[in-house]
This record gives C-alpha cells, sequence and structure tokens, in this order.
C-alpha cells in the first residue's frame, strides 16, 4: 500500500502569533515556523505503517510557498519516502488544497490518504474531509487509533461524547487526532539522508486546478485580551469573592 | 431567502448545539428550515419543529443514517442544499465531520467556527488558536457554515410552528460502517452548556485525583474538563478536552486546577465570563488570564474549597 501525507507548514505552535498593525494578517515574517503538529502525527503514523510492512511507500505533499520544501525535507528526514511540493504564492484554502492532493492522488494511485485533522494557523479542519468527498472516499476524521485490516481500516474517532469506532473501505481518507502517537524526532544521519531523497516540484497549473481564494480576509484582529484579576489566599475568601463580588455562585 | 440547520441529535433527542446555531441562523433570514437525517428519528424532528423561529423540518429517515456515517449523510444534505442561501451547523464534532464533506460536493469554501455575524456574507472566525480574529467575506452563492456555539445563545425549544416534510432517503454508500460506540456517561451537565467548568491539568497527577475536583463539581452543578496534558496521561478520558482542538468553553465561572495555561488551552477557555486559576506555581501563564488565583497546593486547596462550599 501507497500512502500519501499530506504537510503544512506553519508558525510553530508554541509562538504566541501576533497581529500585524495594518490589521491584514499576522506577522509570518521572522517567526519559526514548523510542521503543523497534527501533520507530524500523521507523518509518524505512516512511518509506524511502512516499518510493521503495512505500507510501502510513502509519499509527502506540500501545497504553497517554496519554503514548504523544508517541511516536506523534515517529514523525508523523519522517515518519508520521496516528496511532492505543489508550489504556489497564492494563499490556498482547503477547497483548492482538496482539488490538488486529489490530482495527486489520481497520478499515485494510494490506498490511503492520512493526514493532520487540522492546521494550527486557519484551524478550519477541512481539507480531509473535501478531499474524501472529491475522491468519493471512506473518511475517518480525529482518529486516536488505526487497524489495518485486509480490505478495511478500522478507525477509533475522537467525537464529543467520548470514542466511536467505525470500519471504512479503502481507499481512505483518515485525519488524525493528538492521541494517534508521539511523533519522532528525526536522528542527525537521517537529517543527512534526506537531502538526497527525491522532492518532485509541480504547480497548480500543471495539476490543471484553479486555485482562486474565495473567501476574501476582509481584517484580522486582536482579540480582547484578558487582564490579570487578584489573588486569594483562602478557599473562604475565594468562595467569598465568587459569591458576593463576581456573582457566580 | 430560506436558510437551512443541519440539526444534531442522536436519534431521541435534539443536542444543545442545535439550539445555538438555530440564534446565529435567525440574524441572516427569518425563514429556517431544519435538517434532520437520522433512523427512527421521529421524536426529534418534531422537536426540532418547536424550536423557536423553526418554519419547516425536512426529515430523512432510514437505517443507513442511524450512526450519521458522512459517506451517507452528506449525499443527503447536498441534495437540498441547493434550495437554500445558506446552511449551518454547529462546530461540534458532528458539523465539523459532515459540513466539508457537503461542501466539496457543492463546490463550496465553507467558513468554520464563526464567532460573530457581521451581515449575509461576511463572518468573524477566531484563528490561530484565538489569537486573532479574522473578519471574512464569502463570495461563494451558498454560504456553508459552522457555529461556535459558545458565541450565541441558545434558541427556546417552544415556540417554534414548523411542518415536517418527509424526504425520501438514499441509498447505502457501502463505504463505511459503524462498529462501536464507547460513550462516556455522565450524570453531570455538558461540558459545553454547563454553566460552571471545573477543570484538572497535570498538576492532578492521576484519574483517581479527579475525584476530588468531581466532588467539588457535585456541589456546584459543575462539569467537568481537563487540559490536553491531562487527557494525553489517561487521567480522564478525550471527551473532558478543552481547547483549541478540543471542545471550546465559556461557561459563567470556569476553574483551573493544576492547569498551566498553554495557549492551547486558553483558546478553549478565555471567553469564560469568570476564570479561577489553583497552581502551586506562581509563574504559571492561567494567572494572566484568571480573574481570581490562589497560588496554592491544589492537593490541600481543593478540599478546603469543598469544605468551604457547604
Amino acid at each position: 500500500m501507497k500512502v500519501i501525507v499530506p504537510v503544512k507548514r506553519v508558525i510553530d505552535a508554541n509562538i504566541k502569533v501576533r497581529v500585524k498593525t495594518d490589521r491584514s494578517g499576522v506577522e509570518l515574517n521572522n517567526v519559526k515556523m514548523a510542521m503543523n503538529p497534527f501533520c507530524e502525527i500523521a507523518v509518524e503514523e505512516s512511518i509506524r505503517m511502512k516499518e510493521s510492512g503495512a505500507a510501502e511507500e510513502i509519499i509527502v505533499v506540500a501545497a504553497g510557498p517554496q519554503q514548504s520544501q523544508e517541511t516536506i525535507r523534515t517529514a523525508l528526514a523523519m522517515g518519508a519516502d520521496r516528496g511532492i511540493l505543489i508550489e504556489t504564492d497564492v494563499p490556498l484554502e482547503p477547497l483548492a488544497i482538496s482539488k490538488l492532493l486529489k490530482a495527486v492522488v489520481d497520478r499515485e494511485q494510494p490506498g490511503l490518504v492520512l493526514m493532520g485533522k487540522q492546521a494550527v494557523d486557519n484551524d478550519n479542519n477541512q481539507t480531509g474531509q473535501m478531499l474524501s468527498a472529491v475522491l468519493n472516499w471512506s473518511l475517518g476524521t480525529f482518529v486516536s487509533k488505526i487497524e489495518i485490516q485486509d480490505d478495511r481500516f478500522e478507525v477509533v474517532r475522537e467525537v464529543d461524547g467520548g470514542l466511536e469506532t467505525v470500519s471504512l473501505a479503502r481507499p481512505s481518507v483518515i485525519t488524525v487526532d493528538l492521541r494517534l502517537n508521539e511523533p519522532r524526532y528525526a536522528s542527525l544521519p537521517n537529517i543527512m539522508k534526506a537531502r538526497r531523497k527525491p522532492i518532485e516540484t509541480l504547480t497548480p497549473d500543471e495539476l490543471g486546478v484553479n486555485v482562486t481564494p474565495r473567501v476574501e480576509v476582509l481584517e484580522v484582529n486582536e482579540p480582547p485580551s484578558r487582564q490579570a484579576g487578584v489573588r486569594v489566599s483562602s478557599a473562604v475568601e475565594l468562595v467569598e469573592k465568587l459569591r458576593d463580588e463576581a456573582k457566580v455562585l | 431567502m430560506s436558510v437551512l440547520i443541519l440539526v444534531e441529535h442522536d436519534n431521541t433527542e435534539v443536542k444543545a448545539s442545535t439550539l445555538n446555531t438555530v440564534t446565529a441562523a435567525r440574524q441572516v433570514s427569518e425563514d429556517l428550515h431544519a435538517l434532520v437525517v437520522g433512523a427512527n428519528c421521529d421524536g426529534v424532528a418534531s422537536a426540532a419543529a418547536q424550536i423557536d423561529g423553526i418554519a419547516k423540518v425536512v426529515s430523512c429517515d432510514a437505517e443507513i443514517y442511524q450512526y450519521g456515517l458522512v459517506e451517507n449523510t452528506a449525499p443527503v444534505v447536498a441534495s437540498v442544499a441547493g434550495n437554500y442561501s445558506h446552511v449551518f451547523a454547529p462546530a461540534s464534532t458532528f458539523g465539523k465531520n459532515l459540513l466539508p464533506r457537503v461542501a466539496a460536493m457543492l463546490d463550496v469554501q465553507q467558513v468554520s467556527d464563526i464567532s460573530e455575524i457581521i451581515s449575509e456574507d461576511t463572518f468573524v472566525r477566531p484563528i490561530y488558536a484565538g489569537n486573532a480574529l479574522a473578519t471574512v467575506r464569502s463570495t461563494d452563492s451558498l454560504k456553508l457554515i459552522t457555529v461556535r456555539t459558545t458565541a450565541f445563545d441558545a434558541a427556546s425549544e417552544q415556540g417554534g410552528t414548523g411542518e415536517v416534510e418527509v424526504l425520501s432517503a438514499g441509498t447505502d454508500s457501502g463505504l463505511s460502517g459503524f462498529v462501536r460506540h464507547d460513550l462516556t456517561r455522565s450524570e453531570r451537565p455538558e461540558l459545553t452548556t454547563a454553566s460552571i467548568v471545573i477543570s484538572g491539568g497535570r498538576g492532578m497527577q492521576s484519574g483517581e485525583n479527579f475525584n476530588m475536583l468531581e466532588r467539588v463539581a457535585d456541589k456546584l452543578g459543575a462539569a467537568v474538563g481537563a487540559s490536553r496534558a491531562a487527557v494525553d496521561a489517561g487521567y480522564v478520558p478525550n471527551d473532558y478536552q478543552v481547547g483549541q482542538t478540543g471542545k471550546v468553553v465559556a461557561p459563567d465561572l470556569y476553574i483551573a486546577v493544576g492547569i498551566s495555561g498553554a495557549i492551547q488551552h486558553l483558546a478553549g477557555m478565555k471567553d469564560s465570563k469568570v476564570i479561577v486559576a489553583i497552581n502551586k506555581d506562581e509563574e504559571a501563564p492561567i494567572f494572566q488570564v484568571a480573574d481570581f488565583g490562589w497560588v496554592t497546593d491544589l492537593f490541600t486547596a481543593i478540599p478546603e474549597l469543598e469544605a468551604a462550599l457547604d
């Protein structure tokens, strides 16, 4: 089975973003970028599938500016086999990305597309679901466990009420949640080795996909900020304040 | 033009998230229709018809829809969506799972998790874990939208006079099958709708220690939540998680116990009306957003709090 893992380059999840003063977006210059944490989990899972013999080849796909190559290299250093960069400076929306990924899937014919449930920049949580629709494949979202069976995947989904197990006919799109695994760090020898792994560069035009945005960003603002309040030093004092000042008890 | 609301339910009752979604949809149109897709869900369709503001319920009732498998339900939504200007769903795992699949079938770029409606095509949504608010305008003629339920009041469950129209069922896609549910059972209020939430973090040190929080929760009529660290450590189940990628809550009172306050956790609770932080590390970032901070060892503080509530 061939596995495709889409990855996204985002602001490092540990960094607090700053809104630009002209309110056109958030500051991306001189900010540390990294692979979206959910994508890392998907890459890790695909490597485990390869190590167990369930996957033969892992193809990492990124769509975005030229620097997204670094994100592909990170995945190659973790253990993926080759990369595809769909290069464009147009800001990509989930629908456009799902169409780009479909074009790659049509070419590569994987048995599984394994990806993060959401990217921590725009927090859309859409691309996997959309890809499953344009492919008319089975879909498992927010997955914390994957069992590979003969011609199906049995997946455990983290839903609002607890856990739900569903069985998916292959091929499938699976979007991963936090507790699926803990991603490995790439070792230095593997980082060196990854430099020699191939990355093919394509464009949306070559794939025949129109990526013109459908949603216009009018402005981006800082949220109202909260101020630190007062300190209390006993349970009695806390309960009094909640009851008499805040009036929430 | 009419607006469609996707009803979240378990074939027995309408979930509260639907009521918040109705309030959001009503800011766009007064002609609200509700879509119920399920199995043996007559009761849900009648209940949806009673929700204040609902003029009509479209019900698609068949065994293949029992577990809400999107491979079967998305085509139903897509088949009727063209009759509407907007389709709204709650940004719960139900709406997040289903609506993007519908959107791609209809070639629409969905707008996720809106917290404010500016006009019929312009919405505000949090991005970067709520550290920025984007005002966005959809240029698609059909708008597909998921709603951050904590940002909108719940509509009344009474007052609607909707008629129920039956939609004929489709066929089973054969792409997926339900295996089982392992749902957390609790007598306490639901996390996303509770007016008081008490959450524990890594500082709780074990699942057993959450019993201390549960005793306080029972005195307050509160729901119990957790940080990602506590869920990852296995102290409590996944559905307790409050945060950017877990549940978003905005109760009147949020009590964070042994939670340091990573930005991903703050994203899920910083819209709470009053925040209390109990943590022994006075440098913990949670104190920067807390109205009342108590620097103390939680293992002595929580029993004291329980006693003070008597």
